[in-house]
């Protein structure tokens, strides 16, 4: 085989690794949509707070600084420790399920029984909310945040693989953060599948995603089964904040990563879990597949956002509900 | 009996009035939201903490006391111009837009209102020619020369032969990203390298694609040109694929602490253009610390002083400053207006002298503006990153861009300009 083939194989590899990455914001917009009927805006931002929490508490700084400094004269930034990492993650979960706990409380409590477009509404200035809530909380500064997962080329694949395609391949590059990436993608969707199927409180959660009215009618709280949701999504939102953080440092950016998970649910269907790791992985290879086939060669590069969008669109087009996604029938 | 009530009420209120008339105003059409907000809030930090240093140590601008109207633009062009609009009522005598997209839709509206525009490094690159951009400013250097001087580091690496050399451009998938290409493809013209472009789309957060092509295709030197995470990525990307980083080379724009910090020692080596010098061991950093953060009026925490993109803010409000100095002394009066405001940056003279008694020696290249040249000479340095120490330094001197090949490209496209918008080029 060519070394050309040997690096589309590459490509293919990489565009399954990223397409797990766009997944992982995908899963957070899926859980609450098929939880409560919302598409929420504000789960790209929830990603970029849940990474700010992290580093907060990683680096010990103290919350809302600039302000205290701005009113109070103090020249406060850190508490002068450093927090463990597991303990950071695990504070930052409280904070998320304190998150979840307020927007219940303050946003869909009263919204109950609005349309759609209100709760959509509702989540877009969340969003807005978010943004400014974490600029004030943590500072807008770049963060470097480092959970000790490796970064950088699996060397070890690339020189085992380096005889392969003759002497104009190098071996695959895969990079060793989208290996955990995966796995963690992978676990967390099996975790996901089991709290469903075989606890009570995902029966529960599964049965208030088939019908709202029907639920109450047995007991179940709606109010209860959203916090979890919410909870839960914000979970997702923390580990999609640290893998694309890892990246590129936290800052304001990690919210417009939603934008990348747009095209995966349109694909995959907003319901579905299988859907958005599916629709992750047929976006993630078709976007590079095109850059690395016909984009670059013969139209200047910078196809695959467009990319992305257009699959979504043909899909849109041929199977409106997405790939596994619920085919929507209203009897008048 | 009313009619004078009324007359010196008048008096009252023009008197009242008067001291804020009498301010020199320079609008800050700064971000310090949204996702370039990083790279916006020490820009904005340096350009507001210089114009009060000015008001507290040199009592204002030749007496009369400069003041700043900020105006949040989010790096909006759409906000930048609104921002524009509702600013320059006020007396704006510069603007520095710190975007090239809200530049190039200032150009005409700042033109038609006798406004000067100082875009320091970036916006429409052939404003250099004073004879059709008539209050359009772009010195000390701009996108051309930046291409130029990259391509000449990488001369004087390879002993003045890169024949056969293979150049990769990453830039950002916009009219930003996409000045430097005709520069780039002239010199490749003239030098002999192989350019090759690679463009990321914003905000620039996935990038694999392009340096899977880089790791494919093994180019000798990557030029960037980033804002934002975009620079951020690419930096860590590089390094992902060891890419070696003293043969990455990013524009002013892709060269600042933000940029290099998150990828940690993987960043080091990494190098990036300079239009003016880094860190804070001038004197005038003492006094800005004496001055203005000790004495609780800086713009910001106080905690950006030195780093690349404050000194530049507070370069482009020393540049702005001294303009107003010199409009002054060709006026012969204190309160200039934006027409001499104009006149005073088409005049402006920066020598080593007058940087030393500002406190910075050394600190920018040395330049006189004209009505023909309002681009500078094209200086520029090459600062290297060490990733231990987190410091930047300057690795060379101010060294020349090369202008018969940009001189050329200005007047092409200036003169289109011109046929395009019926300007007949002049001066005055």
């Amino acid at each position: 085989m060519s070394a050309g083939f040997y690096f589309g194989v590459e490509v293919f590899l990489n565009g399954l690794m990223a397409g797990v990455m766009y997944s992982l914001v995908a899963l957070g917009f899926v859980l609450i949509f098929k939880a409560s009927g919302i598409f929420n805006y504000a789960q790209g931002v929830m990603a970029l707070f849940a990474a700010l929490t992290l580093v907060g508490f990683q680096s010990g700084q103290i919350p809302f600084a600039h302000l205290i400094n701005a009113v109070f004269g103090t020249e406060l930034h850190h508490f002068g420790w450093k927090m463990p990492t597991i303990l950071a993650l695990i504070f930052t979960l409280m904070v998320m399920i304190l998150f979840a706990f307020l927007v219940e409380k303050f946003i869909l409590k009263h919204l109950v029984n609005q349309e759609p477009i209100i709760l959509f509404m509702a989540t877009i200035g969340l969003a807005y909310f978010m943004e400014g809530f974490g600029d004030l909380m943590w500072g807008s500064e770049i963060k470097k945040l480092d959970i000790g997962i490796p970064q950088g080329g699996n060397f070890w694949l690339e020189e085992k693989t380096a005889t392969l395609g003759g002497d104009g391949f190098y071996g695959f590059y895969l990079d060793n953060l989208d290996i955990w990436a995966t796995v963690c993608a992978i676990i967390l969707v099996a975790s996901l599948v089991v709290f469903s199927q075989y606890t009570k409180t995902g029966r529960a959660l599964r049965a208030v995603a088939d019908d709202h009215q029907a639920a109450l009618s047995v007991g179940i709280s709606l109010r209860a089964i959203w916090v979890i949701v919410w909870s839960i999504a914000g979970f997702v939102a923390l580990i999609a904040g640290i893998m694309w953080g890892s990246k590129s440092g936290v800052q304001f950016s990690l919210s417009l990563i939603a934008l990348k998970a747009l095209p995966v649910l349109m694909l995959g269907g907003f319901t579905s879990i299988p859907g958005a790791i599916i629709g992750g992985l047929i976006i993630g290879v078709g976007e590079k597949m095109f850059e690395f086939l016909i984009g670059a060669p013969f139209l200047g590069g910078a196809t695959e956002n467009w990319f992305a969008y257009m699959l979504a669109l043909l899909f849109l087009v041929f199977r409106p509900q997405g790939l596994f996604g619920e085919k929507i029938i209203e009897r008048v | 009996m009313r009619i004078t009530k009324l007359a010196a009420a008048a008096v009252a209120v023009t008197m009242a009035a008067a001291p804020v008339m009498a301010d020199l105003v320079f609008p800050s059409l700064s971000y310090r939201t949204g996702p370039y907000a990083a790279n916006g809030i020490p820009f904005a930090d340096g350009y507001e903490d210089y114009f009060t240093l000015v008001n507290a140590r040199d009592g204002g601008i030749g007496g009369v006391p400069a003041r700043v109207v900020k105006c949040e633009t989010g790096y909006n062009t759409e906000k930048g111009v609104e921002c524009y609009e509702s600013t320059k009522g006020e007396g704006a005598l510069v603007y520095q837009p710190l975007s090239t997209g809200i530049t190039y839709q200032l150009i005409p509206k700042a033109t038609a209102d006798g406004i000067p525009v100082h875009s320091m490094g970036y916006g429409r690159t052939s404003a250099a020619n004073g004879k059709v951009f008539s209050n359009i400013f772009n010195y000390p250097a701009n996108y051309w020369n930046g291409a130029s001087l990259a391509v000449n580091h990488i001369l004087d690496e390879n002993g003045g032969d890169i024949k056969g050399k293979k150049i990769a451009l990453l830039y950002h998938n916009s009219a930003y990203g996409k000045e430097p290409i005709r520069t780039l493809e002239e010199l490749a013209k003239k030098h002999g390298y192989d350019l090759s472009l690679l463009a990321v789309d914003h905000p620039g957060q996935e990038q694999k694609s392009q340096w899977l092509q880089i790791r494919r295709e093994k180019p000798d030197y990557v030029l960037m040109w980033g804002w934002g995470v975009m620079n951020q990525v690419a930096i860590q990307e590089a390094a992902n694929i060891r890419f070696p980083m003293d043969n990455f080379i990013g524009v002013w724009w892709s060269g600042s602490e933000v940029d290099v910090v998150p990828a940690g020692e993987g960043a080091n080596g990494y190098k990036a253009l300079a239009m003016h010098a880094v860190g804070d061991d001038f004197p005038v950093f003492d006094d800005l610390r004496k001055y203005v953060v000790d004495a609780g009026t800086a713009a910001g925490a106080g905690d950006q002083l030195g780093t690349v993109l404050y000194n530049r803010g507070m370069y482009a409000a020393m540049l702005a400053v001294e303009a107003a100095k010199t409009a002054q002394a060709l006026h012969g009066v204190a309160e200039i207006n934006p027409a001499q405001m104009r006149d005073g940056m088409e005049a402006l003279e920066m020598t080593e002298a007058k940087m030393a008694a500002l406190g910075m020696p050394g600190f920018g290249p040395e330049f006189t503006v004209t009505c023909e040249n309002h681009g500078g000479p094209g200086l520029g340095a090459v600062q290297q990153w060490n990733a231990t120490d987190k410091t930047w330094s300057l690795i060379s001197d101010y060294g020349p861009s090369d202008m018969e090949v940009i001189g050329k490209l200005i007047m092409e496209d200036s003169s289109a300009f011109a046929a395009e918008n019926n300007i007949s080029e002049s001066c005055n």
